[in-house]
């Protein structure tokens, strides 16, 4: 049979929608749709978690990874600066602090400032309760993370951009501020986005330090529902949740690609 | 800061030159990219350098801000020696216009800002008055109606136009150009050309490398030319040019004119 390469090709296209097709009727036809509508989408118990889902646990998620990203991001610039800088020291301070939080699980994170460093130091403790806990530890790890991201940035713009800031008369300090970072930061503005999401999820591990009902975060949510209903519906709720968050943040970031790939 | 007892002319010389460089070397590693260079500007003179790629003449100009730092030699700007580690950098660099090959303007702030943002952080100039600078620059190098745009807008023309209102607005005793037309398609570098022509005869002092035989001849006071990393021959333009003495200088000159 002599088929061209295209009417081949065509075929198997075609060869490869009709395999999808019945996979689909046969999950259609085969379902158990009423055992798995109350396991996994149980009216009852959705209209059960609002609005405290949303005015508690989804809020309570926002404000943590918001609070770590800020603090991470201003750590991540000065991490990055001093990365950068001539005074050796502060390159080793910066390298040696980047590679540990960059290497350590998160979750080892927030074990040793949660359960650790109280254990080990009952004088001190850390301000801010558990809000004060989490911003640290995701800060901590979010910063070693963005350090590296904004550090490439600032190396990321031309040189002649510093050189024609100096030549102005500005101090290094001045050009770095006024011309060096904002452009960095447009540049790492897309990979920033992406740790925001990284984060967002992140801050379900703060599940580890013990929370109260109204610290309760998404993740937590969702585990003390699964339990306590026996079904998997809040889960499934506080997957959705979470998705409200990252997808449009996804959808930013792929904006922003797209602009300075226009822009380039 | 003067230095009479090693001065190698009159003392008034000294104190009339805009830029005085002596015995200028520098080293890229182990390349020699300056091999000994005296180069002198006269203040309200105009200088232009030739030579081919590769001469050291962008190293020479980048040099006498400090973009790059000799290897040994000095540089005396008005006077001042700028590597004595007493004098304050950024005020001489505020006070020496530069325009760049590649325009370097600041592409997240318009032009306006461009203009205004060395004048109010550096010389602590007033808002007011420094957009007042910044008009009065703009309108000089013809772009007032672009004042709210951003540089990716605007033509390498415009661009440069751009810069060059940028460094003026600094009020800078002289300016560098370094090849301000090389980046620049044929039919926009007449519009910079004319631009620098008029600063030229408004008495400004200025150090233009480039390859544009016709501003040199017209517009320059000087012109050096340099290659491998030395000044091979030096005098009044439409003479260089129409009668070069060095075998060099004529070989460069019979393949770029």
């Amino acid at each position: 049979m002599a088929l061209s390469k295209r009417k081949r090709a065509a075929y198997i296209r075609y060869a490869q929608y009709t395999l999808i097709i019945i996979a689909a009727a046969v999950v259609v036809f085969t379902a158990d749709w009423a055992t798995l509508e109350d396991k996994f989408f149980n009216r009852d118990i959705i209209a059960a978690q609002f609005p405290e889902i949303i005015t508690t646990a989804l809020k309570n998620t926002v404000i943590y990874t918001a609070c770590g990203f800020v603090f991470g991001l201003t750590l991540g610039l000065v991490l990055a600066l001093m990365r950068l800088s001539t005074v050796g020291p502060w390159r080793w301070l910066s390298t040696g602090f980047i590679e540990l939080f960059r290497g350590l699980p998160a979750l080892v994170v927030f074990l040793g400032l949660g359960t650790g460093f109280p254990r080990a130091f009952p004088d001190y403790e850390i301000p801010g309760e558990q809000l004060g806990t989490v911003t640290l530890a995701l800060g901590l790890v979010g910063g070693a993370y963005m350090a590296e991201t904004i550090r490439a940035g600032i190396q990321a713009v031309p040189k002649g951009q510093y050189e024609a800031a100096r030549t102005l008369g500005m101090s290094h300090a001045r050009a770095m501020i006024s011309v060096v970072i904002p452009q960095a930061f447009r540049i790492v503005l897309p990979p920033l986005t992406n740790e925001l999401i990284l984060l967002t999820k992140d801050s379900s591990l703060i599940y580890v330090l013990g929370l109260a009902l109204s610290e309760y975060e998404l993740t937590k949510w969702g585990r003390e529902g699964m339990n306590s209903e026996a079904n998997l519906t809040p889960l499934i709720l506080v997957g959705f949740c979470y998705l409200i968050i990252t997808v449009p943040l996804s959808i930013v970031v792929r904006r922003m690609e797209a602009k300075s790939e226009r822009a380039r | 800061m003067t230095t009479p007892e090693s001065s190698p002319g009159p003392a008034t010389d000294r104190a009339a030159a805009a830029i005085d460089v002596q015995d200028l070397h520098k080293y890229f590693g182990d390349n020699e990219v300056l091999k000994g260079i005296d180069f002198h500007v006269a203040n309200g003179e105009v200088v232009c350098v030739i030579g081919p790629s590769g001469s050291g003449k962008s190293t020479l100009l980048r040099c006498i801000n400090l973009l790059e730092t000799p290897t040994s030699g000095r540089i005396f700007v008005e006077g001042i020696d700028i590597q004595d580690p007493d004098i304050d950098l950024d005020l001489v660099r505020s006070r020496i216009g530069m325009v760049f090959q590649q325009f370097n303007l600041f592409p997240h702030l318009t032009v306006l800002k461009n203009l205004t943002l060395a004048q109010r952080t550096v010389h602590g100039r007033g808002k007011e008055e420094a957009v007042a600078v910044a008009r009065h620059n703009l309108a000089k190098v013809g772009l007032s109606e672009k004042e709210s745009a951003y540089p990716a807008h605007l033509s390498g023309g415009q661009q440069q136009r751009v810069a060059i209102a940028r460094a003026l607005s600094m009020d800078p005793d002289m300016m560098l150009f370094d090849e301000p037309t090389s980046a620049l398609d044929p039919e926009l570098v007449g519009d910079v050309l004319a631009v620098m022509k008029d600063l030229a005869s408004e008495g400004m002092t200025m150090m233009v490398v480039t390859h544009e035989m016709g501003f040199a001849r017209e517009v320059g006071d000087n012109l050096v030319f340099m290659d491998d990393g030395v000044v091979v021959e030096e005098g009044v333009p439409g003479e260089v040019l129409a009668n070069p003495q060095h075998e060099r200088t004529q070989a460069f000159l019979s393949k770029v004119l």
